[in-house]
């Protein structure tokens, strides 16, 4: 099993989540992770979904994917061609003696510090699924209180980019002839 | 830009749209639009179950190639639609389904009558939507009959709330939509056409597989064109019956689980499948990989998915049925002129016709024994003369009323195929003849299928729509009862209909249809006959059949189709005079009598 990760632009509606994330399921795919926001065009929605397949079925799953209405354009991005990253938020323990060694490895890993009380610090993680999965292995002897990802956002890399169909008004044939 | 209510903005967007007739039932939330039907130039059938409605215009879309229209109220009425949706799902059938909805400010709140229509429709629905906002609904009626009609055809859904409908809207028609995630392809690749007339240039052994896209996509001439530029054999899916003529010299008829020898046989010999609008259904391939092993495959689909979904691709080629086959028409016709003429197909058609001869559709019937199933079907084809829309349900009726009804004329075949919806024989029938007011209906039917949707006989006779159903009651669900026979040691469980509850004479007289029963042999032609007579209201006939009899050949669940079991009379038919290959017309089905 490889991942891949998709891009894909859909119009932002009601239910577009659902239809794609139900399409997965009834097609036997399984989501690693699924990361949706707005644009620079607030009609457009950009979804960035990781999945774990073999080649040939990809195929098929983005064929399906394509067939939605409200699906505007996919591309497969290449990990070697892209920029991935996820941002992380780990609550850790930490009594005021271990502070400054988790502010060490924070520091090492270019991550911050969100929060703090007197048992646990907040820490906020930006970087690829594979630096934040080290991050929080090193945490984790000290005591993690809980953790979100956001799953990974990619974009592909050069000056290209992804762009939605532009408009093209489509006549209506007469039904009634 | 006009004010009106959503209610008349709905009907006068369905009356924009073509809308003819609407099968329906009115309910709480959809009841506002049933206001503005009453001064509306559409019909509307008052159907019996919601089921019925999906069905009849179902059957109305295969009958006249226009999306058919249904309409229910939320909740329970739309959770009834949901079968006939899949059903059009499967069969790439256009459907509008129009459904009310409980009002905006209560959605999500479990209302009286709510369902998430939308939701529990994802899986089935091409596309659907949910007017929240009343100026919307010309727009989305538009885009609704747009996006069923075109590219691969398919049921889109429209959800509307009662307050939406209550509500003051404007109106302005669209006369385009704007789509920008919907852009069929409809002309095919020229250098893909071009690789297909290559392959069809070298193939000594090519079948032309059709499937129920090319009716859908209006391709039949072309086709028609295409197999005779080609010369090579045809064979129609279920989805395909009358796509291309049963008595033509090159059909060898349907394929598949229950095809013909010749045409099952003949895909497996083949060294090229001409893949028209099919779907390598498990149905037709049987056991994929032992599916046509010898064949390069040119896949030529409107749905790019489709295309190497099951069976891996030599020629895609995606578009519209009818330019697709049209111009693999004319490139064979091309290198047909300029290359020295039509590869020498002659071995292989005698092969086929070989096989056709050697493995017709036969059955036996006593001539004082009961009434064989297949027999019913080859009087009525004898009576009907091609010239009628023979609709089914789904079981043993319905692979005997294909392999016995000559089919000769493009949609007048109309079944459930990728569904297998039983009860869908009685509401499609009724369908087809709003539709078609000029042709015969006549409906094969199963004494099972038939009891799932009997109650639209009340809708038929009240806006008297003439069809004939021709229930063949041999007391089963018969083809549970033939697996049970043969892969459970006879076991039979719950399979047993009792023939005379109900009576289905009665049933009939008391739904005001006609009723007649045929019971021996001798009463067959009589009935059938008398039937042709009815003309204003539905006739139903209680065929007493052989309970014993099954659907051959038959390819097991997941065999490989070189596994094909021959029925009796099948295996060792006798030799017909058979003069030039082409003289020797199309499928060959026959009656043994013992």
């Amino acid at each position: 099993m490889t991942t891949h990760t998709l891009s894909v632009l859909v119009e932002n509606k009601p239910a577009v989540l659902a239809r794609i994330s139900g399409l997965f399921a009834r097609r036997g795919f399984n989501i690693d992770s699924l990361a949706v926001g707005e644009t620079e065009d607030p009609r457009v929605s950009r979804m960035t979904i990781v999945v774990s397949v073999e080649g040939k079925p990809l195929e098929q799953v983005t064929k399906q994917l394509q067939k939605l209405i409200n699906v505007l354009k996919i591309a497969e991005l290449p990990h070697d061609a892209s920029v991935e990253r996820e941002l992380a938020l780990i609550k850790v323990h930490s009594e005021p003696a271990k502070r400054s060694e988790i502010l060490g490895i924070v520091e090492i890993f270019r991550a911050k510090i969100t929060d703090v009380d007197a048992g646990a610090v907040m820490i906020e993680a930006t970087g690829t699924p594979d630096k934040i999965a080290s991050l929080e292995q090193l945490l984790a002897p000290y005591g993690i209180v809980e953790m979100v990802r956001t799953g990974r956002v990619a974009l592909a890399r050069g000056s290209g980019g992804l762009k939605p169909p532009a408009l093209r008004p489509v006549p209506i044939e007469s039904q009634a002839s | 830009m006009t004010k009106i209510t959503g209610a008349q903005s709905l009907i006068r967007s369905l009356e924009n749209a073509g809308t003819e007739v609407i099968f329906g039932i009115p309910g709480g939330t959809i009841l506002p639009a049933y206001d503005p039907l009453l001064e509306s130039s559409i019909r509307h059938i008052l159907m019996r179950h919601e089921q019925g409605a999906g069905h009849a215009a179902e059957g109305y879309a295969h009958a006249t190639g226009r999306p058919g229209v249904c309409m229910a109220t939320s909740g329970p009425g739309a959770t009834n639609l949901v079968t006939p949706i899949a059903d059009a799902f499967m069969d790439s059938i256009p459907l509008v389904a129009i459904t009310g909805q409980v009002s905006r400010p209560v959605i999500g709140n479990d209302a009286f009558q709510e369902a998430d229509i939308t939701g529990i429709t994802m899986p089935i629905t091409k596309h659907s939507y949910k007017v929240m906002d009343p100026d919307e609904i010309p727009t989305a009626i538009a885009e609704a009959f747009h996006i069923a009609s075109t590219g691969r055809p398919g049921p889109v859904l429209v959800d509307i709330p009662k307050d939406v409908l209550q509500a003051q809207a404007s109106f302005e028609w669209p006369d385009s939509v704007e789509l920008p995630g919907y852009r069929p392809t409809t002309r095919p690749n020229r250098r893909q056409i071009r690789a297909a007339a290559d392959l069809i240039r070298r193939a000594a052994r090519p079948v032309l597989y059709v499937g129920g896209g090319v009716l859908k996509g209006r391709a039949t001439e072309e086709l028609m064109a295409l197999a005779e530029a080609t010369g090579a054999p045809v064979v129609t899916t279920l989805m395909a019956r009358g796509a291309f003529p049963d008595d033509h010299p090159l059909c060898l008829g349907m394929p598949g689980m229950h095809g013909n020898y010749a045409a099952v046989t003949a895909m497996q010999r083949a060294d090229l499948l001409i893949t028209l609008c099919a779907r390598f259904d498990d149905r037709v391939t049987g056991q994929l990989s032992t599916f046509a092993p010898h064949a390069k495959i040119i896949h030529a689909d409107a749905d790019p998915a489709e295309i190497g979904k099951n069976r891996a691709v030599d020629v895609p080629i995606v578009g519209d049925a009818k330019p697709i086959v049209g111009e693999l028409a004319k490139a064979v016709l091309h290198d047909v002129a300029t290359m020295g003429g039509r590869p020498d197909l002659s071995a292989w058609i005698h092969e086929c016709n070989s096989m056709q001869r050697e493995h017709p559709l036969a059955y036996e019937q006593e001539e004082d024994g009961r009434i064989k199933p297949q027999f019913v079907v080859d009087r009525f084809d004898d009576a009907l003369k091609g010239e009628a829309i023979v609709v089914t349900g789904v079981g043993q009726h319905q692979m005997w009323a294909s392999q016995y009804m000559r089919c000769n004329k493009p949609h007048s075949f109309i079944s459930s195929g990728g569904l297998g919806t039983m009860g869908f024989a009685v509401p499609a029938a009724l369908g087809a003849a709003v539709g078609r007011p000029n042709d015969r209906v006549v409906a094969i039917d199963g004494d099972g299928c038939f009891q799932m949707t009997a109650q639209e006989l009340a809708t038929a006779t009240i806006e008297k729509i003439p069809f004939t159903i021709a229930i063949l009651n041999n007391e089963h669900l018969g083809m549970v009862r033939q697996w049970q026979e043969l892969f459970y040691d006879e076991r039979y469980s719950q399979v047993y209909l009792p023939p005379d509850v109900p009576d289905y004479v009665k049933l009939a007289e008391a739904y005001g249809a006609v009723g007649l029963r045929a019971e021996s042999m001798d009463d067959v032609d009589n009935v059938i006959d008398k039937s042709m007579g009815v003309d204003d209201r539905p006739c139903v006939i209680d065929f007493r059949c052989d309970p014993a009899e099954k659907c051959f050949p038959m390819v097991p669940a997941g065999a490989s189709n070189d596994d094909i079991i021959l029925g009796p009379g099948q295996e060792e038919a006798e030799q017909h005079e058979v003069g030039s290959d082409f003289a020797f017309g199309g499928i060959q089905a026959g009656e043994a009598r013992a």
